[in-house]
């Protein structure tokens, strides 16, 4: 061995050194004894956990924070709206993380977070501690858009439904309490929003279930961007082909508040909307714990991160997944997404963690399904590689797609994504 | 300034590892993209297919014949042409090796 590259070698493990890349626990290699604490078990944070356990063989502590007793899937929740499944459907324990994979979850609130001392405060009062934490917050509701849904009992009236629970199943009684020929509007945000075709799902929803229960009634989407912003052109062939006369699209209708004792809808520039029921998806921001702790850097709205290892811009230790993040080119938030995000970040935090770099070209895929019927389904999808001089991740050219056309076999297909993305996530 | 060799050597092969692992760790992380359809260590659950324990040369050849439009599909030949054959070739390798 030359001088020369005796150097380089003690310079190389040098530098891993001071950039903090061998931690204090780094002499197994598997981040024996480090603490992780995820926040949030959505399909980033819960994967983001199984994860981190997974890759270390078990040797990094991980306690996940939850203020649910299990997990309720955003996707699929359309279906329940529609009448086609039932909450049980959507809805898979937390046991499997604790009892095959030793996470300890803890059933609460996070307060706040010192990003100093590395602490986390829980409603119930107690702290934890960490080496490194992942949030996956998901998006909270920007009510003050919106100043009526401020008014005492407004959100309990006009629901969003766009985080799956209860709410799913209060926007179904108020379409199965409607009576027929009433009309229900859907005001959909400006993009980005959480799951850019969900909206356009649950109108077809909507209609396929008023189509075999309540002919007369109609659905009326008031859109705030320009035209359908996902799965376009198969979005408006099933509603000509399969619900014309049911569903009214209207786009260009920015929504500036909302009068809930008359069920009124009013825009910056089109007429105001009275209807039977009102389903109302606010414009959406990072989750407010990620807001609260400086995070959300990219117009106060959402987090900006390294997409090698998702750790936050604004703060060391802190890794952030999944919807709460400014996304990267052609990236969406989907439940897909965030559980290609927990994946890269747990296995860029048990690197970390036991003194490694982290993989420096990370590839992952997003595929998304929409149901137009029962059973009948299209599809986008799209490859995300690393682009190392441009530091984000961009989509392959050439790669991805969408469906055809709906059909029965991409139905079963969905189906069976949703029950692996779900055993991916929690089992 | 006189370096002891057991250290260099120590040092070295510490290295190595650690390049080792970062390899076979990405082929890992190349794999669990697709665990969102074929399940964790792509063991699936019902209705789709189960990639781990399978013939590297039929995952391969799958593979490729999707990228190539030879084999129809619904969303694989979109999703393979995002990846190198040599990528292809990897995560085939992978899955192999893993227990049915």
């Amino acid at each position: 061995m030359q001088r020369r590259q005796i150097l380089e070698t003690a310079g190389a493990l040098g530098a891993l050194a001071t950039t903090g890349l061998l931690s204090a626990c780094a002499t197994s290699g598997t981040g024996k004894g480090a603490k992780v604490v995820v926040v949030g078990g959505g399909f980033g944070g819960a994967t983001a956990a199984k994860y981190v356990r997974m890759w270390s063989d078990n040797q990094i502590q991980v306690t996940l924070v939850e203020p649910n007793a299990s997990f309720i899937s955003c996707p699929i929740s359309n279906l329940v709206i529609g009448g086609v499944k039932t909450m049980a459907d959507i809805t898979t324990p937390y046991d499997n993380l604790e009892r095959r994979h030793g996470i300890r979850i803890v059933r609460d609130m996070v307060t706040s977070i010192d990003p100093e001392k590395r602490l986390v405060k829980l409603g119930g009062g107690g702290e934890l501690a960490y080496d490194r934490l992942i949030l996956s917050p998901g998006v909270d509701f920007v009510w003050d858009a919106l100043p009526g849904m401020n008014a005492a009992g407004a959100q309990d009236k006009i629901l969003h439904a766009w985080k799956a629970g209860a709410q799913t199943q209060g926007l179904r009684k108020q379409l199965e309490a409607m009576p027929d020929g009433g009309v229900y509007a859907l005001s959909i945000p400006l993009a980005p929003y959480r799951c850019p075709p969900g909206p356009y799902e649950r109108a077809c929803q909507v209609a396929n279930y008023f189509r075999k229960a309540k002919p007369k009634s109609k659905v009326l989407v008031l859109d705030a961007n320009d035209d359908v912003i996902s799965k376009g052109p198969l979005f408006k062939k099933a509603w000509a082909e399969r619900y014309k006369g049911i569903i009214e699209y209207r786009p260009k209708h920015t929504l500036i508040d909302v009068d809930a004792a008359t069920n009124t809808l009013k825009f910056d520039f089109n007429d105001n909307v009275r209807a039977s029921v009102l389903n109302v998806i606010p414009p959406m921001r990072a989750g407010n714990i990620a807001v609260n702790t400086g995070l959300a850097t990219a117009n106060k709205r959402w987090c900006d991160v390294d997409f090698l290892t998702f750790e936050s811009k604004a703060h060391k230790n802190i890794h952030v997944l999944g919807d709460s993040i400014q996304v990267a080119p052609a990236m969406p938030k989907s439940g897909h997404m965030a559980n290609q995000h927990g994946k890269t970040c747990a296995a860029a935090v048990v690197a970390l963690l036991g003194g490694r770099a982290p993989n420096d070209l990370p590839v992952y895929n997003n595929t998304c399904y929409s149901f137009v019927s029962d059973e009948d389904v299209i599809h986008v999808s799209s490859v995300h590689r690393y682009d190392a001089e441009k530091k984000t991740m961009l989509p392959v050219a050439g790669a991805g797609g969408v469906s055809t056309d709906a059909n029965a076999l991409e139905g079963a297909y969905a189906m069976a994504w949703a029950h692996n993305i779900w055993a991916d996530t929690l089992a | 300034m006189r370096i002891p060799i057991k250290l260099v050597v120590a040092m070295a092969s510490l290295l190595a590892a650690a390049a080792g692992a970062a390899d076979t760790s990405k082929v890992r992380d190349l794999a669990a993209g697709c665990a969102n359809c074929h399940g964790t260590q792509g063991v699936a659950q019902p209705g789709m297919v189960s990639l781990a324990g399978q013939p590297k040369e039929v995952l391969l050849k799958s593979l490729l014949d999707f990228k190539s439009g030879k084999r129809p599909a619904t969303i694989m030949h979109q999703l393979s042409k995002g990846y190198t054959d040599e990528q292809l070739e990897q995560m085939a390798v992978y899955f192999a090796s893993l227990k049915k």
